[in-house]
């Protein structure tokens, strides 16, 4: 006779039947994000990241002049009226391109987030649930995409596809994988070794199912973490690479772009555009990483 | 510990053999011909066409070309850039010392600087401390291409004290036009040896084995020689080696940003201009240059900790 579990009990109390201290250390891990500590400096950056988030969605909704429009004797004239940071090489209002910028800049990082993080941990799973010869075979795999940093990636993936954020993008997000498949591997694998696992196996359930609705849930805390820290590099790298003129294109506003573009000023002592950039994105990549931090070691704590 | 180095070594092989295999698949799966970049976008005859396929043996399989490239490749010939007809080899061996030297450069700021200022921090608690402390935050948030813009503005422009763009002729001219770039590059991972050296050495110094020395009577110089630092390099030498095996590739953003003549620099361009046989040469070299590095840095971590070669898995 099996005995019926209805589909909405959690990992816990299928546990607790068998191994209690299986069901104390599950809720432990479970609870890591909620324990998260973040002080003033936490919510100040949570702050930064949330306005930065709103300002990606709104922001060209916002602008107070068209950040395209260029009006050559205008270029480079500081703060005039209601041109608060005044106007870039090309005589186009800097204000406006900073804000219309965020968007690329932060939904392309946390694209590169979402699909490293996704890929990793999908990686990860397999290798732990399975084992042996799989594990073996994912790891080597990973090695091998270990021998690529990232940049050097997107340069290859932008001659090959041409240059543009999704290349880029996509390149990135390939390069990041191993780090978050190596994190999450082994909690996978410490998941997978505790009694409620085998006890939900017995009971017959699906791989498919314990591993997206038990064990991964449980290693969340991590994921999440994985994924901010991951944000933070990939801000930092697609910044990088538009830089390089392989990311976002000009004429499109971009933080990476900008500090590019406005490089040919700076020499010339006209700095406002690439530094009011780089400070965009010192910023919140300030903000992101010290949130990661936070988010990692709540997580470690809670798997000690 | 042989079966250590062999072990990591066939490891190295592998690695280097699927590695090259991506770099050179991925390039020839490219759309557009590099015949197309050769003529300019006119159609040429077939004679033409088929002279011009037979000389860059574009009509070879695959399998048959990756092979002879990658035979090529260990004699040290990368095959002929298309569009500059020039060997590959020539290009890179014109740009490389470049790369090397900035490269070089940077580690050596990172080492002093970083287990400098860490050791400092580590040592001398008070104000000293906070300094360090907020000195690594600060170049800890700022990713090179940010400190490249920076320090050219405050160095270059405002102050004029050194060059801002070019690679420099002859070695005091040329070594100042790297002092820029190098701090540039060097800014995140000096702050992050800082952290990593603070804080070994904090952890090293509360430990009962130094109270012990010091108890003993040992000069405190030899302690924190002997005793506190021989421990505590263990993670400094894991994270100097990752983060010089990360200058490699973004020696490309800083060598871009002052306008050095170096490899990395050379292949934003070559992959802009869609020269695929110097993106595929460059793209090796630096996967070389950072997997033996890593490779380096398991030896050192294994030479410092007998544990890990002794251990079944270094990873």
């Amino acid at each position: 006779m099996s005995i019926p579990v209805p589909s909405g009990v959690q990992t816990g109390v299928a546990a607790e039947v068998l191994d209690p201290v299986a069901e104390v250390e599950a809720t432990a891990v479970r609870g890591g994000l909620r324990r998260v500590r973040l002080g003033v400096l936490g919510w100040l950056s949570l702050v930064v990241v949330a306005l930065a988030a709103v300002l990606a969605v709104v922001g060209p909704f916002v602008r107070p002049f068209d950040p395209d429009l260029s009006d050559l004797s205008f270029a480079y004239v500081g703060p005039y009226g209601s041109h608060l940071l005044g106007f870039d090489g090309q005589g186009r209002d800097l204000f406006s391109r900073l804000l219309v910028g965020a968007r690329t800049t932060f939904l392309g990082a946390a694209f590169v987030a979402v699909v490293a993080v996704a890929v990793g941990s999908a990686l990860a799973v397999t290798a732990a649930w399975f084992g042996g010869r799989v594990d073996r075979v994912v790891s080597a795999g990973l090695d091998v995409v270990f021998a690529f940093p990232g940049i050097l990636l997107a340069v290859v993936a932008a001659a090959v596809f041409g240059a543009g954020l999704l290349s880029a993008g996509l390149a990135l997000a390939v390069a990041y994988s191993p780090y978050v498949a190596r994190v999450l591997r082994s909690a996978a694998l410490r998941e997978r070794a505790m009694a409620y696992v085998a006890a939900l196996e017995v009971q017959g359930f699906g791989a498919w199912r314990l591993c997206l609705r038990h064990l991964l849930p449980n290693i969340s805390g991590l994921v999440v973490a994985q994924g901010t820290i991951l944000f933070g590099f990939a801000m930092v790298d697609l910044a990088a690479i538009s830089f390089l003129g392989l990311g976002v294109q000009s004429p499109q506003a971009d933080w990476g772009v900008m500090v590019s573009e406005g490089k040919t000023g700076l020499l010339q002592g006209y700095p406002m555009e690439s530094l009011t950039a780089v400070l965009c994105i010192v910023v919140v990549v300030s903000a992101v990483s010290f949130l990661g931090d936070r988010l990692e070691s709540a997580g470690k704590q809670a798997h000690r | 510990m042989l079966r250590f180095l062999l072990r990591r070594g066939a490891m190295l092989v592998a690695t280097l053999l699927v590695a090259s295999f991506a770099v050179y698949g991925a390039l020839d799966l490219a759309p557009g011909s590099p015949i197309a970049a050769l003529t300019g976008g006119r159609t040429p005859s077939p004679e033409v066409l088929a002279e011009l396929n037979a000389r860059y043996h574009l009509d070879d399989p695959f399998l048959v070309r990756y092979w002879n490239w990658l035979t090529a490749a260990v004699t040290g010939d990368l095959g002929q850039s298309i569009p500059l007809r020039e060997n590959v080899s020539t290009l890179i061996g014109q740009r490389i010392g470049v790369t090397a030297s900035l490269v070089a450069l940077t580690s050596l700021i990172i080492v002093v600087g970083g287990v400098g200022l860490g050791l400092l921090g580590a040592l001398r608690k008070g104000a000293v401390d906070t300094g360090v402390v907020l000195v690594s935050t600060v170049s800890a948030a700022m990713p090179s291409f940010a400190a490249a813009v920076v320090l050219q503005f405050l160095f270059g422009v405002r102050l004029g004290w050194l060059p801002v763009l070019g690679t420099g002729t002859g070695f005091a001219d040329s070594l100042k036009h790297l002092v820029l770039p190098s701090l540039a590059l060097a800014a995140t991972s000096v702050a992050l040896v800082t952290r990593v050296t603070r804080t070994a050495v904090r952890e090293e110094l509360d430990k009962e084995h130094v109270q012990t020395a010091v108890s003993r009577g040992l000069p405190w110089s030899s302690v924190v020689r002997r005793h506190v630092l021989r421990n505590a390099a263990i993670p400094i030498t894991t994270v100097v080696g990752l983060t010089v095996a990360s200058l490699i590739a973004l020696s490309a953003v800083v060598e871009t940003a002052f306008g050095l003549n170096g490899l990395g620099a050379y292949l934003v361009q070559a992959a802009l201009n869609k020269d695929f046989a110097v993106v595929q040469g460059i793209s090796l070299v630096l996967v070389v240059a950072f997997v033996v590095t890593n490779l380096l840095v398991d030896l050192a971590y294994a030479l410092l900790d007998p544990r890990v070669a002794l251990g079944s898995r270094a990873s």
